[in-house]
């Protein structure tokens, strides 16, 4: 990979490389390709706990179709699987931007084929991009909004893809670097731009075999596949399970030989015991977390006094301790990711000034007692805790807030319930206050804070809340052209959130757990199980 | 001697001193020892639900992570839960909940079966055609899949469970008090009432009821053990009463599973708490049966 020009401003992404390098060099090995030769041949059975709604990786959000489906496409840019955060070409060969970070020019790869045996080239990179962006009429594309600084694309010739920005933008490599960006073949998206809701036909490093709803997704290795020497599996197969005990025992008789999205402590206690050395497990913070939101319209919680009370009572460093043992979640944080890979986050020492961040407990909870006074909220006040009917992490993690709540004297209801009637509460405000979670593919303020921007700004903030102050400040921290002074923005917003106005706040963020056989080489541990997913470098040890 | 003569002593009869409730009690354990045992039971689980908060050792919803997965022993003697809450508090607690169900969806399923059921028989023709064909439909459904469609329109919560298990109890109990209202119907009681001019209504309820008391009442019995079953299986799906409510069959879900090995307290004694009011509720169902249905009694 050759990058031409790297204007000043990128020096939050240059960091960020560094920092990884820096990871790769002081980490202790593990799930690389690293000491062992690998070897050819195979196939990997891996286990999938949904089913995918689509084929369309512009169009769905979850994990289910990324996991089989992602090995038969390659993107634009990716995340070193070995080396997250850092962002190497896929398709793309090289890269550069303008010096008033206004325009990206991409060199594709010669000799990348589609599994008809057509050419790759530039024209296809602006259609896939074209669609995502510009969706036509009754094509949906789910991550439209993250590209709003794109103004054009162009294609000067077959092998140069141009983005014109409308203005300078930190996140535009991270965003194209999305594994859900799959390229698709112009040809066909111009005939149909749904086709590929139902069919596939991509460049990665599988093809596809069959399907069989329900059951399983089977690939074959690309013999044509632009990487020499890749992939080194000669095939993969899917299988679908939705209960997590039929999953754990998938992987316990080695019917499956891993799980890529991740299995909670006991899953994963059971799995070792059974298997002991047969196994490996590859833990990492996960770009998850869970969320109180409260509803800013209904009283008591439009009080500031009361969203602060709600969050002073959450004994956060606890939950970390004890919710970790039972649950996936497990690490203290504020906006950002904390852990290992993520620059964002903020400093313990800092974060323990936020309100329900800090360690003294017993000072928070009088503190709110003495809020809820004020505001007049009477002693046993009572009010509903809105959640998904879904025990890992959700309904543990309610249990846990209505028990910290309680402990300052207020009264809680559960109510779990379906997805479907949960999220329309949420968007229709039919609630006071509520679980409610958020995942992405990398850590990337852009969009770790898009949940907290007004309402009206953001489809995912269902708070009801408007705010310009946070509307500025995450305008600016985007456009920022400098790390420290998009950094002191972040705190800025974060101190804002959380503290100050206590709108809604984090309860804890993620672990991924992944116990797999130590059979599969190659593989590692990202923070998110978006990642990582084209089964490229992954191979199999007997 | 005449005044020997005026002082006859009248015999009266030996007058007992035990309450009658209580002789009717005794003589029932006599002559049903099973049922006896299965009423004694449900007699511990009403007296651990009213009193609870008295002998309950600890909260139920209290957590102490310090003290989590806990085996049985002198502080907590069930053990403790994935949250450090202690099993035995949560278990006398849900024994609320298993009552509350139990009592209500048996009362008013029941209730409203017999009601159903006479008035069907009484009315015949076209009404009872219309309402027996309703109650086929109802009764087409086996009981935990209607009570899961209900739970699946209205949502969670002890009403909406209560809801959900009565609807599919209703046509039960109104096919078996139909058959023995159809033989009321034409009995000379019901006649002269009719001659007498008196309203349907007065007729259903005041002459018809209560001669279906038997079944009705060997219905109701019999209805709560299945509503208990039906309440622990629906939160056991996470349909029924969220948590932190106790409730023995949300004790069985969850963590419970998960940690079956490590800590099987947590399934093991709800389970059994479960089972052993499930049995009670029958036994007993079974007694009432025997005691209250003539052909039994006869025979």
């Amino acid at each position: 990979m050759r990058v031409t020009e790297r204007p000043g401003w990128h020096a939050a992404i240059t960091a960020s490389t560094i920092f990884s390098l820096a990871l790769l060099l002081f980490s202790p090995p593990g799930g690389a390709a690293e000491k062992e030769n690998p070897r050819s041949g195979g196939e990997l059975v891996f286990a999938v706990g949904e089913t995918p709604p689509s084929y369309d990786g512009h169009r769905e959000t979850t994990f289910a179709m990324l996991h089989p489906i992602a090995p038969h496409y390659s993107t634009l840019l990716r995340f070193d699987p070995q080396g997250y955060p850092k962002i190497i070409g896929d398709v793309a060969e090289s890269w550069s931007a303008s010096k008033d970070g206004l325009t990206y020019t991409f060199k594709i790869r010669k000799g990348v084929k589609f599994h008809d045996g057509s050419e790759l080239t530039s024209k296809d990179v602006k259609a896939t991009y074209d669609k995502i962006i510009l969706p036509p009429q009754g094509v949906a594309s789910a991550r439209k909004a993250y590209y709003d600084m794109v103004d054009r694309i162009e294609t000067p010739d077959i092998y140069t893809v141009v983005f014109h920005l409308k203005y300078p933008s930190a996140s535009l490599l991270a965003n194209l670097a999305s594994p859900w960006n799959f390229i698709y073949k112009a040809e066909i998206l111009e005939k149909d731009p749904r086709w590929y809701e139902k069919n596939i036909m991509g460049s990665g490093p599988f093809t596809f075999v069959e399907y069989v709803p329900g059951s399983h997704w089977v690939g074959k290795k690309n013999p044509n596949y632009f990487m020499k020497g890749r992939p080194y599996l000669d095939g993969y197969k899917a299988i679908f399970i939705r209960d997590t005990a039929p999953r754990v025992a998938a992987i316990r008789s080695g019917q499956a030989l891993i799980e890529f999205r991740g299995f909670n402590p006991a899953a994963k206690e059971d799995i070792v015991k059974a298997l002991g050395d047969k196994v490996v497990v590859q833990e990492s913070p996960w770009i998850c977390n869970l969320t109180v939101t409260i509803n800013n319209e209904k009283k008591p919680f439009d009080d500031v006094r009361v969203r602060r009370a709600l969050t002073l009572a959450i004994d956060r460093w606890e939950a970390s301790k004890a919710l970790s043992q039972i649950s996936l979640m497990k690490y203290v944080g504020g906006l950002f990711r904390p852990g290992a890979g993520s620059q964002y986050a903020t400093p313990e020492a800092e974060l323990t000034k936020l309100a329900g961040f800090g360690k003294n407990i017993e000072a928070a909870r009088k503190e709110a007692r003495r809020l809820l006074k004020e505001a007049g909220v009477p002693e046993g006040f009572s009010f509903t805790l809105k959640n998904r009917n879904v025990r890992e992490p959700y309904e543990v993690t309610g249990v846990f807030v209505i028990d910290q709540w309680r402990q300052i004297g207020l009264n809680v209801t559960h109510m779990p319930q379906e997805g479907g009637p949960y999220f329309n509460d949420f968007r229709q405000g039919n609630y006071e206050t509520g679980i409610d979670f958020n995942c992405d593919f990398m850590d990337e303020p852009d969009y770790q804070l898009l949940k907290f921007l007004s309402s009206d700004k953001s489809p995912l903030n269902y708070a009801r809340y408007k705010d310009s102050v946070l509307d500025d400040l995450y305008e600016k921290q985007g456009r920022a052209t400098n790390a420290k002074e998009r950094l002191k923005l972040l705190r800025q917003f974060e101190k804002r959130v959380l503290d100050e106005q206590a709108y809604q706040f984090h309860i804890l963020w993620w672990q991924r757990i992944i116990p797999h056989w130590a059979k599969v080489k190659g593989w590692k541990i990202t923070p998110s199980h978006y990642l990582n997913q084209d089964l490229r470098e992954i191979w199999l040890a007997e | 001697m005449a005044g020997e003569a005026d002082t006859t002593i009248e015999v009266l009869p030996a007058v007992s001193h035990i309450p009658r409730w209580l002789a009717v009690s005794l003589r029932f354990a006599r002559q049903r020892p099973l049922g006896a045992a299965g009423a004694a039971i449900i007699i511990i689980m009403a007296l651990a639900a009213s009193l609870a908060d008295v002998i309950a050792p600890f909260d139920p919803l209290k957590t102490d992570y310090a003290r989590m997965f806990q085996p049985p022993g002198a502080n907590h003697w069930f053990g403790t839960d994935a949250f450090g809450r202690d099993v035995l508090s949560r278990i006398i607690y849900g024994s609320r909940t298993a009552l509350l169900v139990g009592f209500s969806s048996s009362f008013f399923s029941a209730t409203l079966g017999a009601i159903l059921g006479v008035g069907s028989a009484y009315f015949g023709g076209r009404t009872d055609l219309i309402t027996q064909r309703l109650m086929d439909v109802l009764l087409s459904f086996p009981l935990i899949v209607l009570a899961l469609a209900v739970v699946a329109i209205l949502g969670s919560g002890i009403m909406n469970v209560i809801l959900a298990i009565t609807i599919p109890m209703i046509p039960r109990c109104a096919l078996v008090v139909r058959s023995t209202a159809l033989s009321l119907r034409r009995t000379p009681f019901v006649d002269a009432a009719r001659a007498l001019g008196f309203g349907h209504a007065r007729i259903i309820f005041r002459h018809m009821l209560p001669n279906v008391m038997a079944p009705y009442l060997i219905m109701l019995t019999a209805f709560q053990g299945q509503a208990i079953l039906l309440e622990a299986s629906l939160s056991f799906l996470g349909l029924g009463v969220a948590e932190p409510t106790a409730a023995w069959g949300l004790m069985l879900r969850g963590a419970a599973v998960e940690f079956a090995e490590r800590a099987p307290w947590m399934a093991i004694f709800p389970g059994v708490a479960i089972s052993l009011s499930v049995f009670a509720f029958n036994l007993l169902g079974d007694s009432l049966r025997d005691a209250l249905d003539p052909k039994l009694r006869v025979s």
